[in-house]
């Protein structure tokens, strides 16, 4: 992190706010993975309690959300695997009808119909899917109809290391550049497909390179540092918005809980995650605003103080909100004329 | 009635016009596809598009079905209304995540808010020895999934009005069109489905069987191109003083319960002739709607005549031996009038 000797006071600015949002995710994440345990014990049950379900938890990877979606408008739209919530977060999603979905609410973005991995936002262009690879020719159709729209708008594809492995991964690489869509592929790289390392799915270093293949830049970001993060997607999206066709983006980053709630993580080696933990993007970030004078501890609990009332008053709705009545579970297969 | 307006189609030409006619009313609709193009479709239903409208709304394709029916939902939820051609149903098992996980659920999954008003159109049918890659029909498999609509045509009239409405509706609809019902150069075709098409724009809904021949002792139920057979077979029953009612049900999503019913409690009997398979398919679909509403009016067990469960064979003799015949038809209705 080592991006600007005397940044203007609307870049600090800009800079406390992508700290500010990371944060928010983070304490949402923490609550979440709190909450997801009432009613699960003592013999857990994943169905059980407040939220039911498979949980995916994306603490340590806010960088990628944050870094990518400073540089995106609200008619921007984004595709996100089953491990949503940073990038929700970080588009803009109303944190209180998210939350409400995700405990399975009337409220909720989808009535409860959708669920944590299937968080659907027409508001904020916002789709996501359960199937990992899903999401990466929905964002070249989006990119495509913007561009016929004559609309400077950019879809980004998000998905792990682990969906570069999938056909849609390959098909849409080059269907994007065929077109010239605007479309940004983003790959969370936090080194395991659930338990599979990187280096026994694939069989090259980064799949950034594969973009080549492809005839379209590809780009490794190393540290999970969100500036630079930050930095490569800004030039990525300006392309894109310049009409020059689609990039991919691998983003090195660490994914602190495990793959789902209650995975029990056998597969990592020891100390593994303790070095994921030292090397905390959050807390990296922190200690870079302090360094540089951009941001005072008084500030700083204030943003703290902040995100957790946030956080709190969305948990708050989605507890007071209705369960939807069960008859709602008959509409909505179709759209009705 | 032959009139000065009287113009005969190929269903590839009804299907194409279908197109023609809403691309150029509704500039969000798009084409893209496998040889759609210069090619006009396989199966031609994309002729004279790419002249016409040029290569921004009619795109050719890689042979990348993930990718490019995938783009279809992407956007459609941003706007467009997308017609998308995948040449034959037996294709469809590299992309069906995109299809049955993704663009049938979104819209319910979403709990309404995001549409995808999406027409995947295909061929299906044997008949012509290809092979069993290449000659299944398999609207069953799709109608079974919620959130697609399935509408396979029998005749050039029905497959224009049938598409204005497909490209129309704000749903996904799978629109299944028989390759030996075009009228193509390269195919034989049953010239029964070669009618009458007005020039000017006209909708069909979804969910109208039709009757196209009334009877009184017998209901034959069928879709595609097994309608064409059963009216031939009926035919030759009319000359035994047998009367056939025989029902189009043009969409099997939806499905026109009434009107199998009310046939059903006419003629009391029925018999169902499917090109999919037999099993847990269109024609036991059916059966159970009469035996669920008809059951009491039924004088003779249900009869069903379908794809045995067996891939479809190459050699003409086998072939034939499997996919309802004109004469199998009629021995099935001869058995059921008994």
């Amino acid at each position: 992190m080592d991006q600007m000797e005397n940044p203007d006071k609307t870049q600090v600015a800009k800079y406390v706010e992508m700290y500010r949002t990371m944060c928010l995710i983070r304490r949402y994440e923490d609550r979440i993975a709190e909450i997801y345990t009432e009613g699960k014990t003592p013999l857990f049950s994943i169905a059980a309690g407040t939220i039911p379900g498979e949980m995916h938890l994306a603490a340590g990877q806010e960088p990628v959300a944050v870094g990518v979606i400073r540089h995106l408008r609200r008619e921007d739209a984004v595709t996100a695997p089953h491990r949503p919530h940073h990038f929700a977060i970080a588009k803009g999603v109303d944190l209180k009808r998210m939350t409400a979905e995700i405990f399975g609410r009337q409220t909720g973005l989808s009535h409860g119909k959708g669920g944590h991995m299937h968080l659907f936002d027409p508001l904020t262009h916002f789709s996501c899917s359960g199937i990992v690879g899903a999401g990466f020719p929905p964002a070249v159709g989006a990119a495509l109809a913007f561009k016929r729209q004559g609309r400077d708008n950019v879809a980004i594809a998000f998905a792990g290391e682990g969906a570069a492995n999938q056909g849609t991964f390959h098909e849409s690489l080059n269907l994007a550049a065929l077109w010239k869509a605007p479309v940004i592929f983003v790959i969370e790289d936090n080194h395991y497909a659930i338990s599979v390392p990187k280096e026994q799915s694939t069989a090259i270093a980064h799949n950034s390179e594969r973009a080549q293949a492809y005839g379209l830049p590809g780009v490794y970001i190393a540290g999970n540092d969100v500036l630079a993060i930050s930095e490569a997607a800004e030039e990525a999206i300006s392309r894109a918005r310049q009409g020059k066709g689609p990039t991919l983006l691998e983003v090195e980053t660490t994914r602190l809980y495990g793959h789902f709630q209650g995975d029990p993580e056998v597969y990592l080696h020891a100390g593994e995650k303790d070095a994921w933990r030292q090397l905390d993007p959050i807390k990296r970030f922190r200690e870079y605003l302090f360094e540089h004078q951009f941001l005072t501890e008084d500030e700083d609990q204030q943003i703290q103080n902040a995100v957790i009332t946030q956080v709190e008053e969305a948990i708050d709705f989605a507890r007071q909100s209705p369960e939807p009545a069960p008859e709602e579970a008959l509409f909505d297969v179709f759209v009705e004329s | 009635m032959v009139t000065a307006s009287m113009r005969k189609l190929t269903m590839a030409r009804a299907i194409s016009e279908a197109i023609s006619q809403e691309m150029e009313r509704d500039p969000r609709v798009l084409v893209w596809g496998e040889d759609v193009g210069v090619y006009g479709g396989i199966f031609g239903a994309t002729q004279g598009l790419l002249a016409r409208f040029g290569p921004e709304r009619v795109m050719d394709t890689p042979i990348s079905e993930s990718a490019f029916i995938g783009a279809a939902i992407g956007a459609s939820a941003e706007g467009m209304r997308p017609i998308v051609e995948l040449m034959f149903v037996d294709f469809f098992g590299v992309v069906m995540d995109q299809i049955y996980n993704h663009l049938a659920k979104n819209h319910y999954m979403s709990g309404g808010s995001f549409r995808h008003p999406v027409v995947l159109m295909t061929a299906i049918g044997g008949g012509y020895n290809d092979g069993a890659q290449h000659s299944q029909s398999l609207y069953g498999l799709f109608a079974h999934l919620p959130g697609l609509k399935i509408v396979v045509p029998s005749n050039a009239y029905d497959a224009k009005g049938l598409m204005i409405s497909a490209i129309r509706d704000d749903n996904p609809v799978m629109y299944f069109f028989h390759k030996g019902l075009l009228g193509l150069g390269w195919m034989p075709s049953d010239d029964l489905a070669e009618v009458h098409v007005p020039e000017e724009s006209y909708t069909i809904p979804f969910g109208q069987a039709h009757f196209v021949q009334e009877g009184s002792d017998i209901t034959v139920i069928t879709i595609g191109a097994m309608v064409p057979k059963a009216l031939r077979a009926a035919q030759q029953l009319q000359n035994e003083g047998i009367s056939v009612e025989v029902l189009d049900l043009r969409t099997l999503v939806p499905l026109d319960r009434d009107r199998i019913i009310q046939s059903v409690r006419k003629t009391h009997r029925a018999l169902i002739v499917d090109e999919d398979y037999r099993s847990f398919g269109m024609s036991g679909e059916i059966a159970a709607v009469i035996a669920e509403e008809a059951l009491d009016y039924l004088d003779a067990p249900i009869r069903r005549l379908a794809l045995p469960d067996v891939p479809i064979p190459y050699s003409r003799v086998l072939e034939q031996a499997v996919i309802p015949s004109v004469e199998k038809i009629a021995d099935e209705m001869r058995q059921l009038a008994k």
